[in-house]
């Protein structure tokens, strides 16, 4: 077992373009690691450096002790799963699972002791002499599986292992795979765009966009306290409300005709500052930082409504539970408990309470 | 939709194919009842489309024993020669092929690209244009009346380089990088990966290849001088054309519809492997 350790890790594609710009993290030994970020982060980048396909520009990947920079793919170590799952089209199930096994001349009876135990703990053990192509996208999802875990590897790659699947699929096989995991104990770094996967499956959530790393932490930590705007608006579903405000003599920021007490801060007074609400932090007839907004639409989702309405001349969604409002028109009461409000410096992007 | 149309435009396709069918399968007919008539009749001009009693006759003769005043050679041994030059062509084109388009489509070095249009370029010189300068070559080597003379100068392909490039092209990055992980090298890769998947383009290839090499007329020509090394393309040629003797139709026509047996053979095996390809999608 072992954990993985970047260190200033950078890549420059030919051409000058800066995929991923100095990422440095460490994922201990058996934590499942999610890398998140929108389409063109470098998440991708990064993982496939960590495989070995990609080669680093600078810095230091290390898996265990060992830096493995100029080691190749299948030295290191490690397994990986692919989006389209990249199974080898003429060979059966078995054979798919083996093949890794075959080329670092394990014995026969070995392999197939792996192998059957591997389909065995992810019940694919009746397909074994199917093709992947008589196969369903689950079905394909838990070869692939197999074929990562018989090698027993010191770490699982996951490269965006869901997206091919529907969504009832998605949630079962998120579930799996995390359990699995802890089974094995192996570390695990997984890459996503979907912030219910990078929520609900990490030990420690590294949101990335640009090519840089905007924060590394627990899921809840970042949910809680996100860094910059850009983790506030890209972890949470609906996203962040954010609303220009003016930071107050008083310590208070002040949108439009409301004023939102903060906890204690040191922000000079009279910048402007973003403020950030969660839409589910604000809550009907909340005695704290208190305020009206006008109800412009509402969107009814089942167990919550979303209330669309504006404040400071900003948007901003409201989600309460259901059959809490009957119609758009009206004014609402809505307040907010101060140790929820999120405070951004809208030059830098960052957190400033 | 196409049940429902009027009864003249679902019968206007089968008369087109019928006509196309006729005007493909006539001649053929034709040769065929010239292979079972004896001499005479043909000479005669009195030529029917009705099979004659000779077919049996006329096939010994020209497999085992041959025109004694033209080619002085059976047909069998003619045979032989056209089917060694084509397997050769065909096998040699497409191993040659496959491993320079996977070169060039999973190898990066200096130049590939470069490596690669110099492949291409060399679609516009087939053997009629370079004829003189390879009959050189050959001739110097001392190839001349030997299988290697006559299959080697026809081996080098743009054409299944070209086709193996886009096939390979196709097959996705993410079964190289699987097999990276997997601890499988470029030869490995190869082997386990890249042929088996190929194997409906390589019989695409084989079938067109070996009818190419089956069907060459002036390259053979020039390099066989001898009766043992002819092949039957140019036996056909020899039995027509006589100096001082007459023209035995009937034995021209046999050796046309045995000339023809091979590549239909070919057709008919690689398509089975065709349909398998086709059926399975296996991407």
């Amino acid at each position: 077992m072992a954990g993985v350790t970047l260190k200033a890790v950078r890549k420059t594609y030919q051409g000058g373009v800066d995929a991923v710009k100095g990422v440095s993290f460490d994922v201990p030994d058996g934590a499942f690691c999610v890398l998140v970020g929108p389409s063109g982060c470098g998440k991708s980048t990064l993982l496939r450096m960590v495989a070995g396909l990609e080669r680093i520009t600078s810095g230091d990947i290390a898996i265990g002790q060992r830096v493995v920079n100029e080691i190749e793919p299948a030295d290191r170590d490690i397994a990986m799963v692919f989006q389209n799952y990249a199974l080898y089209p003429h060979m059966n199930v078995y054979d798919n699972i083996a093949y890794g096994l075959k080329n670092r001349k394990t014995p026969k009876d070995e392999i197939d002791r792996r192998v059957r135990d591997a389909a065995k703990i992810l019940a694919i053990e009746p397909l074994l002499d199917r093709k992947p192509r008589q196969l369903s996208g689950g079905q394909r999802q838990r070869v692939a599986m197999g074929r990562a875990i018989v090698r027993k590897p010191q770490v699982f790659l996951f490269d965006e292992p869901l997206s091919n699947l529907d969504a009832k699929l998605r949630v079962q096989m998120r579930v799996e795979i995390k359990k699995l995991q802890k089974t094995f104990g192996v570390t695990a770094i997984y890459v996503t765009h979907d912030q219910v996967e990078a929520m609900t499956m990490s030990d420690i959530l590294v949101v990335m966009n640009a090519g840089e790393v905007e924060q590394i932490g627990t899921p809840t930590e970042i949910y809680r306290h996100p860094a910059t705007r850009f983790v506030a608006t890209f972890i949470g579903s609906p996203p962040m409300n954010l609303v220009p405000g003016t930071m107050q003599a008083d310590g208070s920021v002040k949108v439009g005709a409301a004023h939102f007490h903060l906890p204690p801060h040191d922000f000079l007074p009279g910048r402007s500052v973003e403020l950030g609400l969660r839409p589910e932090d604000i809550v009907i007839g909340g005695a704290d930082n208190a305020f009206d907004m006008k109800i412009e639409f509402i969107e009814e989702l089942g167990a919550t409504q979303l209330v669309y309405g504006l404040l400071g001349g900003a948007q901003l969604i409201v989600q309460v539970p259901s059959g809490s409002i009957g119609n758009a028109g009206g004014t609402l009461s809505l307040g907010i408990a101060a140790d929820r409000l999120h405070v951004f410096d809208p030059a830098t992007g960052r957190r400033a309470v | 939709m196409v049940e429902n149309r009027h009864w003249f435009f679902r019968l206007l396709p089968h008369v087109v194919l019928s006509i196309g069918v006729f005007i493909v399968a006539f001649p053929v007919y034709v040769a065929f009842v010239g292979s079972t008539l004896d001499a005479a009749t043909i000479a005669n001009g009195q030529m029917t489309l009705i099979p004659g009693g000779h077919f049996f006759e006329n096939y010994y003769r020209t497999l085992f024993v041959g025109t004694a005043k033209t080619t002085r050679q059976p047909v069998v041994s003619m045979m032989f020669n056209s089917f060694v030059m084509a397997m050769t062509i065909a096998i040699g084109k497409i191993m040659i092929s496959i491993i320079s388009a996977y070169a060039v489509v999973y190898y990066r070095f200096p130049f590939r690209m470069a490596a690669f249009w110099l492949i291409f370029v060399t679609l516009m010189l087939p053997v009629e244009v370079r004829i003189y300068p390879t009959y050189k070559i050959v001739a110097d080597l001392g190839l001349l009346d030997t299988y290697a003379g006559l299959a080697v100068p026809l081996i080098a392909s743009a054409t299944g380089t070209l086709l193996f490039r886009q096939f390979f092209m196709t097959i996705p990055d993410e079964l190289m990088e699987a097999s990276q992980i997997d601890g499988a090298g470029p030869v490995r890769f190869f082997i386990d990966t890249v042929l088996p998947l190929s194997i409906t383009t390589i019989a695409a290839l084989f079938v067109i290849q070996f009818i190419y090499g089956w069907n060459q007329y002036l390259w053979p020509l020039l390099i066989t001088t001898r009766d043992n090394m002819q092949t039957i393309v140019i036996g056909i040629k020899k039995m027509i054309v006589t100096q001082d003797a007459l023209t035995e139709w009937q034995l021209a026509m046999t050796t046309a519809m045995l000339a023809m047996l091979p590549p239909v053979a070919v057709v008919i095996l690689m398509q089975k492997l065709f349909v398998r390809g086709l059926v399975e999608t296996e991407k």
